[in-house]
């Protein structure tokens, strides 16, 4: 994803010339492009996310549309304040991208987990917060969000993340994803753990369970009523996200769900269970010792949906 | 070259001190609030930085050749607010419902009154922005300055530093630090916190220009004022020699500056001093 995204702002910023690109000297690599072809709007700024932030929130108060760029929980987590108060209190215009969602970085252990961003970024007042599953969505959320005026966290997965969709889709902020129709439940999902989705709905479809699958890329705001309509026209939800329980995409539904009175569907979260990982292994390893195979998406529609 | 000033300018600087002094008094005494002690310390370089030196149009306050004033010490809005309001960014009334029900100013400076260029509050926020927009006038090939006042408290954030680094790495001479150097932060005296010292020395070994003032000497803040920036290709660096609470003697030096909160006879006190009554 993280191609697919440097790929998509270079396209962007060669015609839009109020793109500046900030990071903290992470990007190895990828930002080179970027940084030879408009080095008067690139800027490393060294290990200082605090200062990255504030940086972007000054250009962004000038006119511009301003990038900040690292991995993980750095340009989030690390500069959380500068988010809240420079950023979102003014609504300036930057867009803060991570590389390296969920588990992504997963045997360089949790300092690099990103796993309670969705929570923490989605609590702020003027935040938009996307999570695109794909490098289809990856290319389309980077338009998106240049479009969009205001604060957007965009989550990007790493490297080698298998497609979801499988051709053109049509992206709109806030506007979930029908990857696939059903009847028999609702998989939504949001990021790269999507494509675990997609297999769980393969595997279930041979078991004679049609699930409709939506991608959620977009956490906030919420597409309120694909997740209404799901309730209505399907048996059960399952929310999938490779973030933890508390706060993330199930947290998200949950919320649509209980706020709408007339809603009694049968719902389950499936993300991490509220820990920092402690075994040491690949992404997909740790998928599936922490819950998040396929096969144990699957396990959890069948048993949700004949309770 | 010296700049001097007349004897008339200087009682006419004076004069407007005392006035935003005694609204400072009024603001935080009406409405039982905090930061007096701040307020008045940096109150002679408003008035010069306002009056005198920045670029600022009070009847189009985002005109975009402005230069940016960022009051990173955010919690000594009151005298920030007075002077807005005494150069007509908005109307004097405003300052009688600081921090009241329904009132148009806040406890910390807000861009949501004209004239405000950055929301603060939080120490450490204003530098990292200001790098953002004097870099935003070098790039775009624009004229305006950007100036922070910063404080004892506000360089004890490491996001300070981290803007003080990289506004010296990219050259922004568009950029100017005057620390409100009073030497008292919330709790005590700074070198028994955090000692600061020496920090001439230390703000130029990061490649500032630094120049050290008497901050309630007009001549020497006008001077320095005057001579911006002090080395070309270097952002400059202002250390304000202050006391907080300056002008009310009951509060000049005083730990408690920070959190007090006259009583009517405190404040008729403190106006008496300022020669000023409202």
């Amino acid at each position: 994803m993280r191609t697919a995204f440097n790929s998509a702002l270079l396209e962007i910023a060669i015609k839009n010339k109020k793109i500046f690109f900030i990071c903290a000297d992470i990007g190895y690599g990828e930002v080179e492009r970027f940084a030879s072809m408009f080095p008067d709007r690139f800027y490393n700024v060294g290990v200082a996310e605090q200062n990255m932030t504030g940086i972007a929130c000054g250009l962004a108060l000038e006119g511009n549309i301003v990038i900040t760029y690292t991995l993980g929980n750095f340009p989030t987590l690390r500069c959380l304040e500068q988010i809240r108060n420079d950023i979102c209190y003014h609504n300036a215009n930057v867009k803060i991208v991570t590389i390296g969602a969920g588990l992504a970085y997963a045997p360089l252990g949790p300092s690099h987990h990103c796993t309670e961003d969705i929570s923490i970024m989605r609590s702020l007042p003027n935040m938009v917060v996307i999570s695109p599953c794909d490098n289809i969505e990856v290319k389309e959320a980077t338009s998106a969000m240049i479009e969009h005026y205001g604060p957007v966290y965009l989550r990007c997965g790493r490297k080698g993340e298998k497609d979801v969709h499988a051709g053109e889709i049509n992206f709109r902020i806030g506007g979930a994803i029908e990857v696939r129709d059903g009847s028999d439940a609702t998989i939504i999902f949001s990021g790269a753990i999507g494509y675990n989705a997609l297999l769980a709905h393969e595997i279930l479809l041979k078991e004679g369970i049609n699930a409709r699958l939506l991608s959620m890329h977009t956490l906030k705001p919420i597409d309120k009523k694909s997740i209404i309509r799901a309730a209505k026209e399907t048996s059960a939800i399952i929310t999938v996200d490779e973030h933890n329980i508390n706060g993330g995409l199930g947290s998200a539904v949950a919320e649509v769900l209980a706020d709408d009175l007339k809603s009694n569907i049968r719902f389950k979260r499936i993300a991490l269970q509220d820990v920092f990982i402690s075994k040491v292994g690949s992404q997909d390893w740790l998928r599936d010792q922490y819950g998040l195979s396929s096969q144990a998406i699957v396990d959890t529609v069948i048993k949700i949906i004949k309770m | 070259m010296v700049s001097k000033l007349t004897e008339e300018q200087i009682k006419n600087y004076q004069v407007l001190a005392n006035i935003i002094r005694a609204q400072s008094c009024r603001m935080t005494t009406r409405s039982k609030s905090y930061h007096l002690g701040g307020c008045l310390s940096m109150t002679d370089i408003l008035v010069v930085l306002y009056t005198s030196i920045l670029k600022i149009d009070p009847k189009n306050p985002t005109w975009e050749g402005r230069d940016r004033f960022i009051l990173s010490k955010g919690h000594a809005a009151p005298a920030l607010y007075a002077i807005l309001a005494e150069l007509g960014f908005f109307p004097m009334s405003w300052l009688d419902d600081y921090y009241m029900d329904g009132g148009h100013l806040s406890g910390h400076a807000s861009t949501s009154v004209p004239g405000v260029e950055l929301s603060t509050g939080s120490l450490g926020h204003g530098l990292p922005v200001g790098v953002g927009m004097a870099l935003n006038s070098k790039v775009r090939g624009l004229d305006y300055r950007v100036f922070v006042m910063s404080s004892d408290g506000d360089c004890n954030e490491g996001s300070t530093w981290e803007a003080v680094m990289f506004a010296a790495q990219h050259n922004l001479d568009n950029l100017i630090v005057i620390v409100d150097y009073n030497k008292i932060q919330a709790l005590g005296r700074s070198f028994n916190i955090i000692n600061l010292e020496p920090l001439a020395k230390k703000v130029e070994s990061f490649n500032w220009a630094v120049k050290e003032i008497n901050g309630h000497d007009f001549n020497e803040i006008n001077d320095s004022l005057l001579n911006l920036p002090f080395k070309k290709g270097k952002p400059s660096w202002i250390i304000a020699n202050t006391i907080k609470g300056k002008g009310v003697s009951s509060l000049e030096d005083k730990v408690e500056s920070h959190y007090v909160n006259f009583n009517e006879e405190e404040l008729k006190i403190a106006y008496n001093e300022l020669g000023v009554s409202f």
